[in-house]
């Protein structure tokens, strides 16, 4: 722990409330959601020396560099890397890394969607082929594969390798509704978008009754289409020090990609890569993790990461996941995405961000489903299809 | 098949798309191919101009027998795809063929998807043809 690096903390959050819009356009959410975690953090837009953008913001063109006029900042830094629902987590990983370089001090990540106001079916749109030829359409465009099939994949194969049960999956969407049943704005979602089955907590038995999507994932498996946004502000221990919250320090990062492979074993996900590199910077293990922000596009994708974070071992997720003992309220493991996650209190399309914020109350103690002293956090994000092509970022977070 | 012509909706390849064209153009044949790298030996899947395991740039095309296992699958149920919502349920799968190669498609010709398919099961090619091009499915073998 000695040689643990506090060089960048965020100092300024944001999530915005409302799961279905009226009118707003995702820069107007992403610009609100700035605006207010730059409050939070006791700072001002001409503060702002580095912005990192996944460009949801809409097809402007120059990206990075319109979105830094619409907010009128002038920054050093422009980072628009998107690789999907866990760029916020690679944007933290560069923005820790640029403001240890010292070129910047105080960095902006922003998202906005209205996914559901457009009626976008991010997971069973089929894949479209809209657009000019491409080799990876091409490919893989004919045969209705579609997002949560996809998933459904490694499902299917954790389940042959390693007798996980439809019943232990269901286990990660129950404990989610739990803690979302416990946070105003996550129970506001679930009954303005009339989740099924209501607003209330679900079992493992609602989970296994509800109606099957993509063998063997069914609908309480997987997570909404909602509007949303947030903003997270990540600062230089100076600027931090300063700050009217307590700095919930960055204290590992690592990224890894992931791509279809003859041969290859599609159980393990990108994590096995990004995992080891942020726990070892950060020079902490998974056990001593309070709080795991685990990006639960689907069930599935909660139990492989697990296993490939070093929760668990390869193939004994099922048995971890039982038994209800990832509730917030749950002594020995650590607590599983206490704001409700993508499965029960927002998936505008790319939730990484929140993962962040989540881990962020956690360690600032202001969660709807607190921790007692709770002290560090892992965030990880996935993007893009865990059973083929995705991306993934870990980020370690730590309070003082 | 002329039934299935009239589907011109399914999404099929588009070209010019030099990669991946000579995959297709042979398709059409009823041949499925895959590329070897002359110079180490590799397979290289998807179709692509280098090779993807050292820095040749001399690759030729093989010709599958198209027989194969299943990876995995799954039965989709809900598409709102105009084209494959009409299908459903239908698989997907991945498919391991034996030249060591693995592809994403279809498991057809089972009466319940369900209980029809499963990982480790042989399978070999079915042809499903289209307008303007032929795509490969697989069936239990």
């Amino acid at each position: 722990m000695a040689t643990q690096q506090r060089d960048a903390a965020i100092v300024g959050i944001h999530e915005y409330p409302d799961r279905s819009v009226d009118g707003l356009t995702p820069l107007q959410i992403k610009a609100e959601s700035a605006a207010r975690a730059l409050a939070d953090a006791g700072l001002n837009w001409s503060d702002v020396d580095a912005i990192y953008d996944a460009g949801d913001g809409g097809p402007q063109g120059m990206a990075g560099l319109s979105i830094s006029e619409y907010f009128n900042i002038k920054p050093n830094v422009i980072d628009t890397t998107s690789v999907g629902g866990s760029s916020y987590e690679f944007h933290a990983s560069h923005a820790k890394r640029d403001i240890a370089a010292g070129k910047a001090r105080v960095a902006l990540l922003t998202y906005g969607s209205t996914a559901r106001s457009q009626s976008f079916n991010i997971g069973t749109g089929g894949r479209m082929r809209g657009g000019p030829p491409s080799p990876l359409g091409n490919m893989e465009g004919s045969w209705g594969m579609t997002l949560i099939s996809n998933y459904a994949l490694v499902a299917h194969r954790h389940m042959h390798e390693y007798g996980t049960t439809s019943e232990q999956l269901a286990e990660i969407a129950v404990v989610t509704r739990a803690h979302a049943m416990r946070n105003p704005e996550a129970k506001r979602a679930i009954e303005e978008l009339e989740l099924m089955p209501a607003v209330r907590e679900i079992s493992v038995q609602d989970v296994i009754e509800s109606r099957m999507i993509a063998d063997p994932l069914r609908m309480l498996d997987s997570c909404f289409i909602s509007d949303g946004g947030g903003a997270v502000i990540i600062a230089s221990p100076n600027v931090a020090r300063d700050c009217p919250h307590t700095p919930v320090w960055l204290l590992g990062a690592g990224e890894a990609t992931k791509y279809p492979e003859n041969g290859g074993d599609i159980t393990h996900s990108a994590a096995a890569q990004s995992g080891p590199t942020a726990f070892g910077e950060a020079g902490v293990t998974p056990g001593e993790i309070d709080i795991a922000m685990i990006y639960d596009s689907f069930t599935i994708t909660v139990l492989t990461i697990l296993e490939d974070l070093g929760f668990c071992k390869k193939g004994e997720g099922g048995s971890y996941v039982e038994g209800g003992g990832l509730a917030f309220d749950k002594p020995g493991q650590p607590a599983l995405n206490t704001d409700g996650g993508g499965l029960s209190s927002n998936h505008p399309g790319m939730r990484g961000i929140f993962l962040l914020i989540e881990a962020a109350r956690q360690l600032r103690g202001d969660s709807t489903s607190q921790v007692p002293d709770a002290k560090l956090a892992v965030a990880h994000g996935n993007g893009g299809m865990l059973g083929a092509r995705h991306s993934a970022a870990t980020i370690i977070l730590g309070r003082d | 098949m002329a039934e299935e012509k009239k589907k011109v909706e399914v999404p099929l390849p588009k070209f010019p798309e030099p990669d991946t064209e000579p995959f297709w153009d042979a398709a059409r044949n009823h041949e499925l191919r895959y590329q070897v790298c002359d110079d180490c030996g590799g397979i290289v899947f998807h179709p692509r101009r280098h090779c993807t395991h050292c820095t040749s740039l001399n690759l030729s095309w093989k010709t599958s027998k198209g027989e194969g296992t299943v990876y995995s699958y799954s039965v989709v149920r809900q598409n709102y795809h105009p084209a494959f919502r009409e299908r459903i349920p239908y698989v997907i799968a991945l498919i391991d063929l034996d030249e060591g190669f693995r592809m994403l498609s279809n498991v057809v010709g089972v009466d319940d998807p369900a209980a029809g398919v499963s990982i480790g099961q042989r399978v070999r090619v079915e042809w499903l043809d289209f307008e303007g091009a032929s795509l490969p499915a697989f069936t239990p073998a």
